[in-house]
């Protein structure tokens, strides 16, 4: 899923200042998995603005939306009776979401309440980590099934490197080190020997570093 | 045992602390009120097990958002007690309720009156 | 000869030989290159000019390298792969071999978040590895990656490092291996403190015959003091400093404690001497560069044999 934090509430109300009526808007999609976007947050993001609106004698409109997600235009077009009611609308899904709605809604002012972080899964309830940098050109199978590109610091194919220590990264014994990870597997499935050929550069062309990309399914578009 | 505990105090009860949600506890200061705490069971003893622990860091939760925006996080607490121990029921109402009245009135009420 | 440097001549010619390092000043400071220089000169063969060495900036590493050979000394030119794409590596390598010079380490570079600008991009095009095979592919083929021809291919004595005592140690032989598969002409290996394990690990690249494929240096960091060895046992990622070493340390009053290192790293130098597969010694007195000759002179390397 594609997961977030939430933006500190300081930045928010700087970006909400003098606007009066604000909608906080959620989303169903992954932002609720990782419990950052959600019906839930959006109602705890609403209370805590009308708070400090009710403190500063502002006017404390601040309503609630969930959409089920910002990332498809029919779900985005269900705002179209209410979106220019508002004087901001606070997106918290990812940021997909806050550029949708500008983009269908030129007149309104949209923020993004989230900052989007990585795409990764859940390790434990609470607690999610990065797992893909969607380079375009997956190949985990020839590390045991972990990716180097988004799990090593430095993004190596041919690690590890020599600041690999006790299983851990260079940068913070937080962060586990893939490659140490990479070649025990390999060496548990016995394919141990595979890790001795040199990989060939990477083709960073599907990547991002080639230009943002896009997806056009022929059989599907009408 | 009817013991006394100031009259301030509005008690709502849970089937365990653990139930208590975020949302009840900043709404809560929306509607203008002053202080609010948490009794929950004593650490270990909780009956639903981890009730009391979750209870505790929702407050702690709240307390945070509090300070982001310029309220004593103080308003809110979380205290663990036995249900058999009445006295110190009273003496947590009468601590907080001291708390409180040395804070002043939430921020958030003041606004509103004016 | 791949490109006919000092290095290159003392190792083929079967001599033991002494690599040297220089760290380039934080600022484009001539005379600091200058004055670090000069404490190296006729000591060792090549010198190894750090790039952005723990990602902090410092003059650029071709530069210093320059300055080195106007000097009348042999750099060998480190470049990381942390701060540069493949087309500037490239091309930094085609200026540093026409600016002459000949030898050059490949190698992945510190992470940034610890380094001067911590906030900077993270460029990791290719990794060290990739970065040998490039240069091996420049400098036989002529040709850039992308096969077309070079206008001038680079002469190169290519390098690499080596850390035996990374985790996980069962794969660093397998890592060297892959080094020198890739294109590496010669290794220096991260400073070594503990020779127990130096020792295994060197066993086993005899047994794979690594030794005869390329020439392994041994790297030497002399301890200043008790404090230092405390702090890169702790604080380093990827070393290994055993309890023994600081212990030693410990034994000796604190103004003896330098001349004790001093002492420590002969000893080794002159095990590295006679050990099978080890075909030199690079010395990394780090912001030290004036006690380096006392401790090549005393494991009885200087003078350096003339080569005709």
């Amino acid at each position: 899923m594609i997961v977030g934090d939430s933006k500190p509430l300081e930045e928010i109300l700087s970006m909400i200042e003098g606007r009066d009526k604000v909608l906080v808007l959620g989303c169903r999609g992954c932002v609720t998995v990782c419990n950052v976007g959600g019906e839930k947050e959006v109602g705890i993001l609403a209370s805590a603005l009308r708070i400090a609106r009710k403190k500063d004698g502002l006017p404390p409109t601040v309503d609630e939306m969930t959409l089920e997600r910002q990332c498809d235009p029919e779900y985005i077009e269900e705002l179209a009776e209410v979106a220019n009611k508002y004087d901001a609308i606070v997106s918290i899904a990812c940021g997909v979401g806050p550029q949708f709605v500008a983009e269908r809604f030129g007149d309104v002012a949209v923020f993004p309440g989230i900052n989007t972080t990585f795409i990764g899964g859940a390790l434990e309830h609470g607690v999610w980590a990065e797992r893909c940098q969607s380079c375009g050109n997956c190949l985990v199978h020839n590390f045991g099934g972990l990716c180097p590109i988004a799990r090593c610091s430095k993004s190596l194919m041919n690690g590890p490197c020599g600041g690999s220590d006790s299983g851990n990264c260079e940068i913070s014994p937080d962060v586990p080190c893939v490659w140490d990870q990479i070649v025990k597997k390999m060496a548990v499935m016995g394919r141990l020997e595979e890790l001795e050929q040199v990989w060939p550069n990477k083709n960073w062309l599907t990547a991002r570093d080639g230009g943002p990309r896009k997806r056009v399914r022929e059989d599907l578009k009408q | 045992m009817r013991l006394q505990y100031p009259t301030n105090v509005r008690v709502i009860q849970l089937p365990c602390s653990g139930r208590v949600d975020i949302l009840h506890l900043l709404r809560s200061f929306e509607d203008g009120v002053d202080g609010v705490y948490v009794a929950g069971c004593m650490e270990g003893d909780c009956h639903f097990l981890t009730g009391n622990l979750k209870a505790r860091r929702k407050v702690e939760y709240v307390k945070k958002v509090l300070g982001s925006l310029g309220i004593e996080p103080e308003r809110i607490e979380m205290y663990n007690m036995s249900s058999a121990q009445g006295p110190r029921f009273a003496e947590v109402a009468r601590e907080f309720t001291e708390r409180i009245k040395e804070l002043g009135p939430s921020p958030v009420g003041k606004a509103q009156a004016a | 000869m791949k490109a006919g440097s000092n290095l290159e001549k003392m190792l083929s010619a079967g001599h033991f030989a002494v690599t040297g390092e220089l760290g380039p000043p934080q600022g484009n400071n001539v005379e600091e290159v200058r004055h670090k220089a000069s404490f190296l000169k006729g000591i060792v063969e090549s010198v190894n000019i750090t790039d952005n060495q723990t990602a902090v900036v410092r003059m650029a590493s071709w530069a210093a390298s320059k300055i080195l050979i106007d000097e009348g000394l042999e750099p060998n030119y480190q470049m990381v792969c942390r701060d540069r794409n493949r087309l500037a590596l490239m091309a930094d390598i085609l200026g540093a071999t026409a600016l002459g010079i000949k030898n050059v380490l490949c190698l992945s570079g510190d992470h940034q978040r610890f380094g001067s600008h911590p906030e900077s991009k993270n460029v990791y095009d290719l990794d060290s590895v990739q970065l040998l095979a490039a240069f091996k592919k420049m400098r036989d083929e002529g040709k850039f990656l992308n096969d077309k021809d070079l206008d001038g291919s680079p002469k190169l004595f290519i390098g690499a490092a080596s850390n035996p005592f990374a985790d996980p140690f069962e794969f660093r032989v397998t890592r060297l291996a892959k080094k020198i598969a890739a294109g590496a002409d010669f290794v220096q290996t991260q400073c070594i403190y503990n020779m127990d394990k130096f020792r295994l690990f060197m066993k086993q690249v005899v047994d794979r015959g690594l030794h005869e494929k390329c020439y392994i240096l041994a790297g030497v960091t002399p301890m200043k003091s008790v404090g230092m060895a405390k702090y890169m046992a702790k604080f380093v990622p990827g070393m290994d400093v055993p309890e023994a070493i600081v212990k030693r340390l410990q034994g000796v009053d604190k103004k003896k404690q330098g001349a004790e290192g001093i002492k420590m790293a002969i000893e080794q130098i002159e095990e590295f001497k006679q050990m099978e597969g080890v075909a030199g010694v690079h010395v990394m007195a780090i912001e030290w560069e004036h006690r380096a000759k006392e401790i090549i002179e005393g494991a009885g390397l200087l003078p350096r044999p003339v080569l005709d």
